[in-house]
């Protein structure tokens, strides 16, 4: 299978202008005759209902949640960036552009870096127009602050909570289209299946999560705008809802799933307590602006951390990499972490932490200025562990947090499946192999509200769609499908709950597909996984009934799901022969333990092809061309 | 620990429900009051029961899903603190702790935990907006604010829709959640051109889905996870006169009187 990318020609700052002229368009008039089904309501899936809705198309809005304003995007902490310039300080869409793919490791495609660096200014003059609360200057102005991989301030937020006020802005948007019509509502629904009707994408079968019934939807196209699979490592800093569920069900229908392996680990989480654990908390990265990472010398020393003298003391960061010290990327933090706690350096009751400390800090600028700056954090901190910060150091190790793979979608958004379109962390487009601080967010809405109601035009312009009822075989089939997979899980009555086995398959994913992988690791990965998934077919138990609200259900059909997803990442993780970005394959590693790009062999999109129950999927490749960014070997010695 | 719970257990809408007991064995200071609900849900697959619905996501205070009564109070003994955040170390061993849903007539109980908070959505669908089209922004420093202006819309614009307001509340009244978003809106130059109409929509909504009238006990605000005053209850009450008098959104009131 051949991928075409369908990027534009022209120069790569015109592409996106030109290519919006060039498309169809549908007449006004037109555009109400058409529906369009959006799965999802976080920044991606809201701003492209409210948007569509605006622009008149019929639109239909799912989402897992009992209002569109839970998914979890509301989650984002720090902000997002734009190319505005506010600060005069050097900064432009081809510097932002710049720093993306340098960011992503040289695994994304340009002319969407490009596009997406371009609608980056016009989001946030769309977000204050909703009223967003963005911070302020006193001169009335918006307030801007710095982030990782860039020398430049374009970080624009709201306190701690630029997710949540992104998400609400879009979603009063999207709430205002339901009052005014065009959108129409479905939350408690969960996607189970992607329906084709002569090879297109003409609907979506739903469970309806309070009563159990499954729905047949019909539409004209289908955006999907589903979120990560983070949660496929049971343990991250991603909401317990979310999933993989409706990208799989996708994949299974022939979209292919690109770049897996590219996930992206944090370092600075609250670490595991205990086997009850359902999640793990974020602690902003800007911490180790003032805190010291260090672990004991020796191993399995137990002592608390203020009767460990300063000579027995690691600071492992600073040891390794003078020049960079403790504000080393994310990547090379999160590795270097594990490799001491693997050594038997690792502190805490579980020893799966490091220390961060504030001592030094404290006594350096007072306690009053570290709690100026991160006051917040720490009483989070103190909430979760019972610990007080200003005087223990902190206990941090890094945590699933975000993916960067997804399905392969081209230029106009569409997947290897004509209609269907996947907006957002959904689709693997714009961050390469390592997604910058407070890119997610651009990326989401520059999806939804600038780029796929342009595109989507196009396609419903330039495709000829015969109607389809849900009385169609197609829908039946789906439907059917669906069903039967509910009832082989309902009829297993075994011994083993769905979390205890998605447990399981989070260990085997942290330990063998998580910071530092190996081929040998990767292959124990794939012999255990197909084992898990016959435990969990053979051996799981869900109690009640299919046609009820059944949360257990529905978790044990994510869980399902993500036993096979999870070999397909361990594939993509194995057959990627170079590290680069979130994906580090110790083979390839420099001397001094850094990452090993192989742009030569490596310098391409994997995308994965589902062939069958009992076939192994098919790699197909779609070259990168770097022709504005030249490809450099990052040091942060 | 070992905690007793007492738990509200509805199958469905229409049936009743009762309180039933189960015992909390082994529960770690360290766990969140949903994880120790998670290990007391494991334990009841296993023994082939079923187990005890209830709503969460995020797990870390911000999405608003989850939310419960804990010992008669709506997210349990912790100031600005949703339940998903409360840890068992708040709690001693053989404690008995009685968890219920939020009740409200607006607020139907679906299972056991779960409730129907749609009515939240549908009053911000009412007008809890700016109508602003994409595409049609100035740009974003066009527009100056203050900083307090802007400060003390975000203190109201933080609202988590969680409905503990609703839960605390002896009318039911959904005045402080409505109240945040006519105030965000309210406090910025954004939302002037329909600050009369939208308040007075987003109140005849409230009313229309069955939330009690403020009576200003305050309940509201000291349960609420986010810290949100109740002075904005009474600029919302004193903007809804004001809408009134002059006539604003008395067609929209009309068209939706049904």
């Amino acid at each position: 299978m051949k991928l075409d990318a369908k990027i534009p020609g022209g120069a790569i700052s015109d592409k996106w202008d030109r290519h919006r002229f060039e498309m169809k368009l549908v007449n006004p008039a037109n555009k109400r005759k058409f529906t369009i089904i959006v799965v999802g309501t976080g920044l991606a899936g809201a701003s492209a209902s409210a948007s569509l809705g605006e622009l008149g198309y019929n639109v239909k809005a799912f989402c897992i949640h009992d209002s569109p304003r839970r998914a979890h995007s509301i989650a984002a902490q720090g902000g997002i960036n734009a190319a505005k310039n506010y600060r005069n300080d050097g900064d432009s869409v081809e510097r932002l552009f710049y720093d993306t793919v340098k960011g992503g490791d040289y695994r994304a495609r340009e002319a969407n870096v490009y596009r997406l660096a371009q609608t980056s200014v016009q989001i946030i003059d769309q977000a204050v127009a909703q009223g967003v609360p963005f911070a302020r200057e006193y001169g009335g102005v918006l307030d801007n602050r710095s982030f990782g991989g860039a020398q430049v301030s374009r970080t624009f937020y709201a306190r701690g909570q630029t997710g949540q006020q992104l998400l609400i802005g879009a979603y009063q948007s999207l709430m205002r289209q339901v009052e005014a019509g065009p959108v129409t509502l479905f939350p408690n629904r969960e996607m189970l299946d992607l329906v084709l009707v002569d090879g297109k994408a003409r609907g979506i079968i739903v469970r309806n999560l309070l009563t159990g019934e499954l729905e047949s939807h019909v539409a004209d196209a289908v955006c999907l705008a589903t979120g990560g699979y983070g949660t496929a490592y049971y343990l991250s800093t991603n909401a317990v809802n979310s999933n993989v569920t409706a990208a799989w069900r996708c994949y299974k229908r022939g979209a292919l799933f690109a770049n897996p392996c590219f996930t992206q680990i944090h370092p600075t989480c609250i670490p595991v307590s205990g086997d009850h654990q359902s999640k793990l908390t974020l602690m902003s990265e800007s911490l180790r602006n003032d805190g010291r990472v260090w672990v004991p010398k020796t191993q399995g020393d137990r002592r608390s951390p203020q009767q460990i003298p300063e000579a027995e003391r690691d600071y492992y960061l600073e040891r390794r990499y003078p020049s960079f010290g403790n504000l080393v990327p994310r990547d090379v933090a999160s590795r270097a972490a594990k490799s001491v706690c693997d050594e038997g350096r690792g502190v805490g009751e579980t020893q799966l932490a490091v220390y961060l400390d504030f001592a030094d800090a404290i006594r350096r600028v007072g306690e009053d200025t570290v709690r100026a700056r991160y006051g917040n954090l720490f009483q989070m901190y103190e909430k979760i562990t019972d610990e007080d910060p200003y005087k223990v150091p902190m206990r941090i190790y890094p945590a699933v947090h975000y993916t960067m793979g997804g399905l392969w979608v081209d230029y106009n958004l569409m997947s290897t499946v004509p209609g269907l379109h996947v907006l957002g962390e959904a689709n693997f487009s714009d961050h390469g192999a390592n997604r910058l601080g407070a890119s997610a967010l651009m990326q989401g809405l520059a999806d939804g509200y600038f780029v796929i109601p342009a595109t989507i035009g196009h396609y419903l312009a330039s495709t000829p769609l015969p109607k389809v009822t849900a009385d169609h075989d197609a829908f039946k089939e789906a439907g059917a499908s669906v069903r039967t997979r509910i009832e082989r899980m309902l009829a297993s009555k075994g011994k083993r709950t769905a979390r205890e086995l998605h447990r399981e398959l989070g260990r085997v994913l942290w330990d063998y597909v998580g910071m530092a992988r190996t081929d040998a690791g990767l292959r124990t990965a794939l012999g255990k996984i197909p084992q898990l998934r016959e435990e969990f077919w053979q051996n799981v138990s869900i109690p009640g009934e299919p046609n009820t609200l059944n949360k257990n259900l529905e978790y044990a059909g994510r869980v399902a799901d993500y036993l096979e997803f999870g070999e397909v990442l361990a594939m993509d993780a194995l057959e990627r022969r170079e590290s680069c970005g979130g994906h580090f394959r110790e083979e390839y590693q420099t001397p001094d333990n850094e990452a090993r790009r192989d742009d030569e062999q490596f310098a391409h999109v994997a995308a994965w092809e589902y062939r069958g129950p009992d076939q192994a999927p098919v790699r197909h490749v779609e070259p990168l061309e770097f022709e504005h960014v030249h490809p450099t070997q990052r040091s942060y010695k | 620990m070992n905690l007793t719970l007492r738990v509200w257990r509805q199958s469905s809408p229409a049936a009743p429900g009762r309180l039933v007991d189960y015992k909390a064995a082994d529960i770690s200071p360290d766990m969140s009051f949903l994880e120790m609900l998670d290990v007391v849900n494991e334990g009841l697959i296993k023994a082939g029961q079923d187990p005890i619905a209830f709503d969460s996501d995020c797990r870390e205070g911000i999405c608003g899903t989850c939310g419960c009564m804990v010992n008669g109070v709506a997210h349990g003994p912790d100031a600005d603190t949703t339940v998903c955040q409360l840890h068992m170390r708040r709690f001693k061993d053989g404690d008995t702790i009685v968890i219920e849903p939020w009740r409200a007539r607006a607020f139907p109980v679906l299972k056991d935990l779960v409730v129907d908070r749609s009515a939240l959505d549908r009053i911000v669908q009412a007008g809890g907006y700016t109508s602003i089209n994409v595409g049609s922004a100035p740009d974003g420093n066009a527009i100056l604010i203050a900083k307090a202006a802007s400060d003390e819309a975000m203190d109201y614009a933080q609202c988590i829709g969680c409905g503990a307001c609703v839960a605390s509340c002896k009318n039911a009244s959904a005045a402080l959640f409505t109240a945040a978003k006519v105030s965000h809106l309210a406090l910025l130059p954004q939302g002037q051109p329909e600050r009369l109409t939208r308040v007075r929509a987003m109140v005849d909504r409230m009313d229309a889905e069955g939330f009690g009238a403020c009576s200003n006990e305050g309940e509201c605000e000291a349960t609420c996870p986010k810290g949100i005053s109740i002075a904005g209850i009474a600029r919302m009450n004193r903007q809804y006169t004001a809408a009134v008098l002059s006539g604003a959104g008395d067609k929209k009131a009309a068209a939706s009187g049904d």
